[in-house]
């Protein structure tokens, strides 16, 4: 990494349901403009690793520190913290009553308090750059899924995250709308957003990744370059999982 | 001349008082329907609460209403809660209190149930915003609630104007309570006019709630796609 900052920090963190383990012991560093993609089977618990970070799940141990603020305290503001980690989920999740330049200026005009010129400027130039400007004042259920996932892109984006967690934004699009959103989230790799990435498509993983972690049980089994990790993984456990992938 | 007993809906002042009478009865109506709209946000937003201790008590509050009749709660508050806390109360303000209070617990189910048929991911990417929780509220999920709760809201609305008619037991003087002194007084004159003056109360009731439920089809369609 040319930067060595860390952003986030995660150190044994611990998960459960109802006594059933789901996150068994992680620890993480995630550095400022990395991208990291999270592979693992179904289940192994990636997706609850991502909502715990943005405070979606609670935890039962361990911690998690952002921009060296602990986000175990109880008094911890997450409207605040929320605001500089943009979230993208699998199931599209844009609000169905209002138009796509709505979706995308609430968070910025109602919980930042920014002038509606300058967000919608900020707003626009985002639309026109994932080539959605002609789309701004549609509603979701007139666009494509592919369509819908990268406003959703747009939207966590104007609120100027520091980093974004992106949760198998691909994995309930047709498989000609995978691409469309896949590109978008390359170009951020590019301009050097920092990303946490849980994903199905290990040709894109292998990329846009500058580190691959692979995860089964709960437990981080491998971490490793991208490259490495395709060519050359050191568990038995990922080498069964890349099976998997190559018929 | 008994086709002549129409005339009596014009007789002195009688057409007057009777539009006087539906004021109150309107007056109480969506007074109470307006008041019982915000508690009931308010009351529903409570009713999804994860506490099993705030859960039950709505519940019962609730079950209150639907249990007990509405003539039983207009009386309790109009003889016996005036006079054993010494309050000097109209009847007017008590029916408001009454229906405000039944119309808050039958508001609070419909919000209810529709906050808890909007998908779950709605509200987790609204946290994923910052939103707060009354922010997530006002802007993602009563917006989205409303659309869902208008048919059984409109329901409950034109339900609560008809049920007013009860006000008369705890000495409203309301349309219904008007149409009696006329019937009364010209019993001996125009002895068809309980035909007459009950007819024109049918129609201006069919004039308050008709157009609640187009209204209701209105957005309905509106909202549809």
């Amino acid at each position: 990494m040319e930067n060595n900052e860390v952003l986030i920090e995660i150190n044994d963190l611990h998960k459960e349901y109802t006594h059933k383990k789901i996150l068994n012991g992680i620890n993480l560093d995630i550095h400022k403009g990395e991208v990291v993609v999270i592979l693992g089977p179904s289940g192994c618990g990636k997706s609850t690793l991502l909502r715990c970070l943005n405070g979606l799940e609670t935890i039962q141990g361990g911690n998690i520190k952002f921009s060296g603020k602990n986000l175990t305290d109880k008094n911890v503001n997450w409207q605040e913290v929320r605001q500089k980690i943009g979230m993208v989920f699998q199931s599209y999740d844009l609000f169905p009553h209002m138009t796509v330049i709505e979706n995308i200026l609430l968070g910025p005009t109602k919980v930042q308090k920014r002038s509606k010129d300058e967000a919608l400027k900020q707003a626009e130039e985002l639309l026109d750059k994932v080539g959605l400007l002609d789309r701004k004042d549609s509603y979701p259920r007139e666009l494509s899924g592919g369509q819908k996932q990268r406003i959703a892109i747009v939207r966590a984006l104007c609120m100027n995250p520091e980093i974004m967690l992106f949760d198998e934004v691909t994995a309930s699009l047709d498989p000609e709308m995978v691409r469309e959103v896949l590109e978008v989230i390359l170009g951020l790799a590019k301009q050097g957003m920092t990303m946490v990435i849980v994903t199905h498509e290990m040709n894109f993983a292998k990329s846009v990744a500058d580190k691959i972690v692979f995860i089964d049980e709960g437990k981080i089994c491998e971490l490793a370059e991208p490259d490495e990790f395709f060519s050359n993984p050191k568990t038995e456990r990922a080498k069964q999982f890349l099976n998997i992938f190559e018929y | 001349m008994q086709n002549l007993a129409i005339k009596v809906l014009f007789d002195g002042l009688n057409l007057q008082r009777l539009f006087g009478g539906l004021l109150v009865t309107a007056g109480i109506a969506f007074t109470s329907i307006i008041i019982g709209s915000l508690l009931g946000i308010l009351f529903g937003i409570i009713r999804t609460s994860k506490s099993k201790f705030v859960r039950f008590i709505s519940r019962l509050y609730l079950e209150l209403f639907r249990i007990i009749p509405i003539l039983v709660w207009l009386f309790i508050v109009y003889f016996g809660v005036t006079t054993a806390l010494n309050l000097q109360l109209s009847g007017e303000v008590v029916s408001v209190v009454v229906f405000s209070l039944w119309g808050a617990a039958e508001m609070g189910d419909i919000v209810r149930g529709a906050l808890e048929s909007l998908p779950k991911h709605q509200i987790e990417s609204g946290k994923a915003l910052g939103l707060s929780f009354w922010g997530l509220y006002r802007y993602i999920l009563i917006p989205q609630a409303i659309r869902r709760m208008l048919p059984g809201a409109i329901n409950l609305a034109t339900r609560m104007v008809k049920t007013t008619s009860l006000v008369v037991l705890i000495g409203v003087i309301d349309v219904i309570k008007i149409g009696q002194q006329i019937i009364e007084l010209s019993r001996f004159k125009v002895p068809a006019a309980s035909f007459w003056v009950y007819g024109f109360i049918f129609i201006l009731y069919f004039i308050i709630c008709y157009p609640l439920s187009r209204l209701s089809k209105k957005l309905e369609a509106k909202w549809q796609n």
